[in-house]
């Protein structure tokens, strides 16, 4: 710990940086940023930083609002800057209170501890998002830089000049990329981060939004994680690629088995199946969400799975002949507008119950299931995933499940937020109303 | 004696009892080890500090040891032995194995005493202060690395490692044994852990250096050209 203080303190110097942001998130998955001069850094790094919790969303509490930021000196990088007068750097942050204790309320701490309860199993839990997201004109309206599709290579495009630089920019921040392409929507595109483990991938995720914004703004554009902007269109999802290893052994992995998936992988499944809807508010946490849960658009709306059926909510992707250490499952319904911190608690978390309670796996869906009837999909036992917040909102707060794995405070805090969106939505006259109603009313 | 991040090689495993209250005393940090495939397994990033090599009960093992220890990639400076007087004689034709040795049963004040003589000797030696392999340069005193002069930027781990490698070129090493040598045990990240710091360090070293660490298939990681030449051939950025 201290070495790695001195290490901070030494690369300040050397490298001339004239600012630290010192970032955390707050219940919503916003980043927050104070940012301090070297001069204060020995004792931000000593004893944190101190700062009004109150106004910090889903962190308020009245009697003791007074917060410490203490960074996290393993995640300090130097921001990639035009400017070599002026680098700038920055750390996460862990919030604990003024006793000392880890603040409850601080999504990375959340993701800690379900990670730590992982670890006592004996297991480290890898995550890679795809990550999708549209550029449009502006921030107000809904105006796309293009109109290709689905891997379309377009000429002196905007869009794939920007992609391409968000691409180097996160790779020369440590944040390496696997993929990246034209999504199907207009003006849509992916970027497919490579595995880390779960907590060095949240932070990644709320760099890599934060680095999209940044380029796209440079160029006069907007970068937008909303999960569905354009009626009609694809949304944007975070197909969420997870595994469990038992060391250097991936727990996923059985080669004798038909589908190549182990009894754990099968439980983990069952787990996400059973628990999906409990879990979706934090997944998919916007009223926009679930404009984008609804058939047609390869988003998944049926709690199934499949190896090769886009619709399901899990998907068991084929890995590459004796690669174990690529086999995986893809959960496919979170949105990139999610808390990276409480998504991936959860989604362990409904997967470990999965293991503990040794859940069955239902057998996989082969046919389309948009394609079968309501009766039918009853009949092979397939719900469906809620079609609104409020739904979502009712299943969370009946879950024993996502209460302990976000703790009191977190789980609280966030139904009140979201309940207070949902009223907010439904008092709302909105543009589909007046274009439905006004003439013929 | 010893501040956090030194640690002393003791032979044999479990170190005799008055040895270990006597370093234990002096503040040293040490760990014992039974031979030298588990000092290899154990030695810190930095390499040892030095080693007591205790030859009273197994002399063979102690001598094989030593001459490990005088070799290879892990060299070791300050050797103390540590023999009966009935041993002396062992001594003779074995004198590049140890830099000073001490009569057991020893007393504490003599073996602190011989043991700060040591270090002191190592330390005015100097131990490096930058490293390199081709382009690439580390300071260890400000802790920058640099390609062809231009600054790298890197997280403490990122950092780490690639001290790690570049103090340790042309070798193989598992993920355990970087797991366990550039992380410690402590960490609970798992061997993946490995291939995802790997990934971001080529990254950042840039296209033309980023095969300076070179996917050994089924085995791990290795920086730099091969000690072997004309072994396998190594996989790039598999």
């Amino acid at each position: 710990m201290e070495r790695q203080n001195e290490y901070v303190l030494r690369t300040v110097e050397e490298r001339g940086v004239r600012f630290v942001r010192l970032w955390f998130t707050d219940v919503l998955g916003f980043l927050k940023s104070v940012e301090i001069t070297p001069a204060e850094l020995q004792a931000a790094l000593e004893e944190g930083m101190t700062f009004d919790g109150s106004t910090i969303e889903g962190y308020s509490r009245i009697q003791e609002s007074d917060m410490l930021a203490r960074p996290d000196a393993s995640t300090f990088e130097l921001l990639p800057t035009d400017d070599p007068e002026a680098a700038v750097a920055r750390m996460f942050c862990d919030i604990s209170t003024f006793s000392g204790e880890p603040f409850e309320g601080d999504p990375r701490y959340v993701l800690k501890r379900n990670l730590e309860r992982a670890r006592e199993k004996g297991f480290t839990f890898f995550v890679g998002p795809e990550m999708e997201f549209f550029y449009f004109g502006s921030a107000v309206t809904v105006d796309p830089l293009d109109t290709a599709g689905y891997f379309d290579l377009t000429a002196h495009d905007l869009g794939s000049q920007l992609r391409k630089q968000t691409v180097l920019r996160l790779e020369a921040m440590g944040i390496p990329v696997e993929y990246s392409f034209h999504e199907n929507g207009p003006s849509q595109h992916e970027i497919d981060l490579r595995y880390t483990d779960a907590l060095e991938m949240a932070d990644n995720v709320m760099s890599f939004r934060l680095i999209t914004k940044e380029v796209a703004a440079d160029h006069g554009v907007y970068a937008t994680f909303m999960p569905k902007p354009i009626t009609g269109a694809f949304g944007s999802g975070m197909h969420t690629h997870v595994s469990l290893f038992e060391g250097d052994v991936n727990a996923f992995h059985d080669p004798g088995d038909e589908y190549g998936m182990s009894k754990v992988a099968k439980h983990f499944i069952a787990g996400l199946l059973v628990h999906a809807s409990e879990i979706c508010a934090i997944t998919n946490q916007w009223v926009n969400s679930y404009k984008r849960l609804i058939p047609g658009y390869e988003a998944p709306v049926y709690k199934c799975w499949a190896r090769n059926n886009r619709s399901a909510l899990v998907r068991v992707p084929r890995s590459k002949t004796g690669k174990n250490e690529s086999s995986r499952i893809e959960f496919r319904a979170p949105d990139p507008a999610c808390n990276p911190y409480l998504a991936f608690s959860l989604i362990l978390a409904a997967g470990l119950k999965g293991i503990d309670e040794g859940y069955q796996l239902p057998a996989e869906a082969t046919d389309n299931i948009y394609a079968l009837t309501e009766e039918e999909r009853v009949a092979e036992g397939i719900g469906s995933l809620p079609g609104s917040l409020r739904d979502a909102l009712d299943a969370m707060e009946h879950s024993a499940l996502v209460a302990e794995a976000l703790g009191g405070h977190v789980f609280e805090n966030f139904l009140v937020n979201k309940r207070r969106e949902w009223a907010d939505y439904k008092a709302d006259v909105t543009p589909f109303e007046i274009a439905r109603y006004l003439g013929t009313l | 004696m010893g501040t956090l991040n030194e640690l002393m090689l003791v032979f044999p495993d479990p170190a005799p009892p008055l040895l270990a209250q006597t370093l234990d005393l002096s503040g040293v940090r040490w760990k014992s080890v039974g031979n030298a495939a588990i000092a290899m397994q154990y030695e810190p990033v930095d390499g040892w500090t030095g080693a007591v090599v205790c030859a009273d009960d197994d002399p063979e093992g102690a001598f094989t040891l030593c001459r490990t220890l005088r070799k290879g990639d892990s060299r070791v400076e300050s050797i103390l032995l540590l023999i009966t007087g009935a041993q002396l004689h062992d001594l003779e034709h074995r004198e590049d194995l140890f830099d000073d040795f001490c009569l057991t049963p020893f007393h504490p004040k003599e073996l602190e005493a011989r043991l700060r003589h040591l270090m002191f000797r190592a330390g005015r030696a100097g131990s490096p202060e930058v490293a390199s392999y081709g382009d690439l340069v580390l300071n260890f005193e400000t802790y920058q690395a640099a390609v062809s002069g231009k600054p790298l930027d890197l997280t403490y781990m990122e950092y780490e490692l690639l001290k790690f490698f570049v103090t340790h070129p042309g070798k193989v090493f598992t993920r355990e044994q970087l797991l366990s040598r550039v992380w410690g045990y402590e960490y609970y990240g798992g061997a993946r852990t490995v291939d995802v710091h790997v990934r971001r360090l080529r990254a950042k070293l840039g296209e033309e250096n980023a095969n300076l660490i070179q996917t050994v298939r089924s085995v791990g990681y290795r920086f730099g050209q091969s000690r072997w030449p004309g072994a396998t051939k190594p996989r790039d950025l598999g």
